[in-house]
């Protein structure tokens, strides 16, 4: 059953949900049992195999759906937002708690009390194991996809940890062939296979971060570029846009070899209105400066409230002045970015685009 | 199981009412609880005196210290609870955003403990 459970996160995703997915991993499970039969050799072991597979026939039906119950339960908003992710990962990943641990920077003992904590909860608080009801399931998705997405962020970095990446696409293959008709959870998948395929290419020999349209195509993975795109074309005709979607088709945007700004820049309009952030204006602004040229995209960051903090504001806002030809300027944003900046590999890119505006000035 | 919902509130707002808004909410409660009621969930329910009225209790060194007020000075006080029977935490969390206080106050759900018997 596991291993049909394998081939099924393997295909659905790519080929759709078949009509009847239970009936569908039923008998997967049984010809990879058969086939397991026939490798075997002793009379025993296929006489186990096969009273293994009768027991199981009643469950079987069922297993989808209780592992969306498992899902929905660790990702209960009753729970901490870190209690989730440990669970998730415990619970549904394939991690160790010491795996986790390491990944998340956590002293073992601390990662293992965290998980005691949370079940003990789930039992203490009644937090129910099932599929929510339809009218709190839009919320409750909401909070699973967070969860996922935390997940992949914390692997994508910097500083990477591709295990994280991985568990988390793992994870949403899990979630697309259990929630096939929810659009937002493709989006998500899609968005984070979109994002991972250019995971050797973020980073230079040197473990430097490098900037999208300096990184080497090459070095991009186009299965995972393909299958991305082939998630994310099963979501649009669901009719559903949610910004999981609308962010993977600007990850995918960003991946074609000539990059369509004004479309980007209407997505992140888009995106605005679904999750509205000044991140999303300043991303926005940047399209924009794309698009339309850097002055009117100079104008859009400039109208941005809030983000005095954020240190890409300034190290966009650099990056448009040195366009230009406003050096002096840049040079005073690429240093308020780099006050805000603590990012070994970011700090050193900064550093060096600070130098390359002082010498053309 | 049995969970308490517990109303907190500030309770300043409600002595600066006007009479009207108090009915408001008077009507709300009973709106609400008589919902409760019908659904078979409810156990019990009360809205309580100020925190002015509060007295706390100690007992250390077998001397009972006797003090006026509230346990704790807080910005919401508790200002009343519901203990309700359903079958899992969402109902519970469900129940508690129905309560008329969740709109402007908040509602703590704890489960009650439950000791087994054969324990």
């Amino acid at each position: 059953m596991q291993e049909a459970f394998a081939t099924a996160l393997e295909r659905w995703p790519r080929d759709g949900v078949p009509a009847n997915p239970g009936a569908w991993l039923l008998t997967t499970a049984r010809n990879r049992a058969i086939d397991r039969i026939r490798r075997e050799q002793t009379l025993r072991r296929k006489t186990e195999l096969l009273a293994a597979l009768e027991n199981a026939e009643e469950v079987d039906e069922t297993i989808p759906d209780e592992r969306l119950s498992l899902i929905f339960a660790c990702c209960h908003p009753a729970l901490a937002t870190d209690a989730q992710v440990t669970l998730t990962l415990r619970t549904l990943g394939g991690l160790t708690t010491d795996e986790i641990a390491r990944a998340f920077l956590v002293p073992e003992p601390t990662m293992a009390q965290r998980l005691v904590r949370a079940k003990k909860k789930i039992r203490a608080a009644g937090i129910p194991f099932r599929v929510p009801p339809d009218h709190l399931l839009p919320e409750r998705v909401r909070s699973v996809l967070a969860v996922v997405y935390l997940i992949f962020n914390e692997g994508y970095g910097p500083p990477p940890r591709a295990e994280l990446c991985e568990e988390a696409i793992r994870l949403g293959k899990v979630l697309a062939v259990l929630m096939p008709d929810e659009p937002e959870v493709l989006g998500l998948l899609a968005l984070m296979l979109l994002h991972d395929a250019r995971r050797d290419a973020r980073l230079d020999a040197a473990g430097e971060l490098v900037l999208l349209d300096e990184q080497d195509r090459s070095r991009w993975d186009a299965g995972r570029i393909a299958e991305g795109r082939r998630v994310l074309d099963r979501a649009l005709p669901l009719k559903r846009p949610g910004p999981y979607q609308v962010q993977a088709a600007i990850a995918a945007l960003h991946l074609e070899p000539e990059t369509d700004w004004p479309q980007i820049a209407l997505l992140y309009q888009r995106l605005d209105c679904f999750a509205p952030s000044p991140v999303v204006e300043l991303n926005r602004a940047v399209a924009v400066a794309m698009a339309e040229g850097p002055g009117r995209g100079l104008e859009l960051i400039d109208s941005i409230g809030g983000l005095d903090g954020y240190r890409h504001l300034h190290s966009a806002r650099a990056d448009l002045l040195r366009r230009l030809g406003r050096g002096s300027e840049a040079a005073e944003s690429y240093r308020r970015a780099l006050d805000l900046a603590t990012q070994p590999t970011e700090r050193a890119f900064l550093e060096r685009r600070l130098a390359e505006v002082r010498s053309g000035a | 199981m049995q969970y308490l919902l517990l109303i907190y509130g500030d309770e300043n707002g409600w002595e600066t009412m006007s009479e009207e808004e108090r009915g408001q909410i008077f009507q709300a409660y009973g709106t609400y609880t008589q919902e409760l009621q019908d659904s078979g969930a409810m156990v019990a329910g009360d809205a309580l005196q100020p925190t002015p009225t509060a007295t706390t209790v100690r007992v250390r060194n077998d001397e009972t210290l006797t003090t006026d007020g509230p346990f704790a000075e807080t910005k919401e006080q508790l200002g009343g609870y519901y203990l309700v029977d359903v079958g899992s935490l969402d109902e519970a969390l469900e129940w508690a955003a129905k309560i008329p206080g969740a709109r402007h106050g908040s509602i703590e759900v704890r489960p009650v403990m439950v000791f087994e018997e054969d324990m």
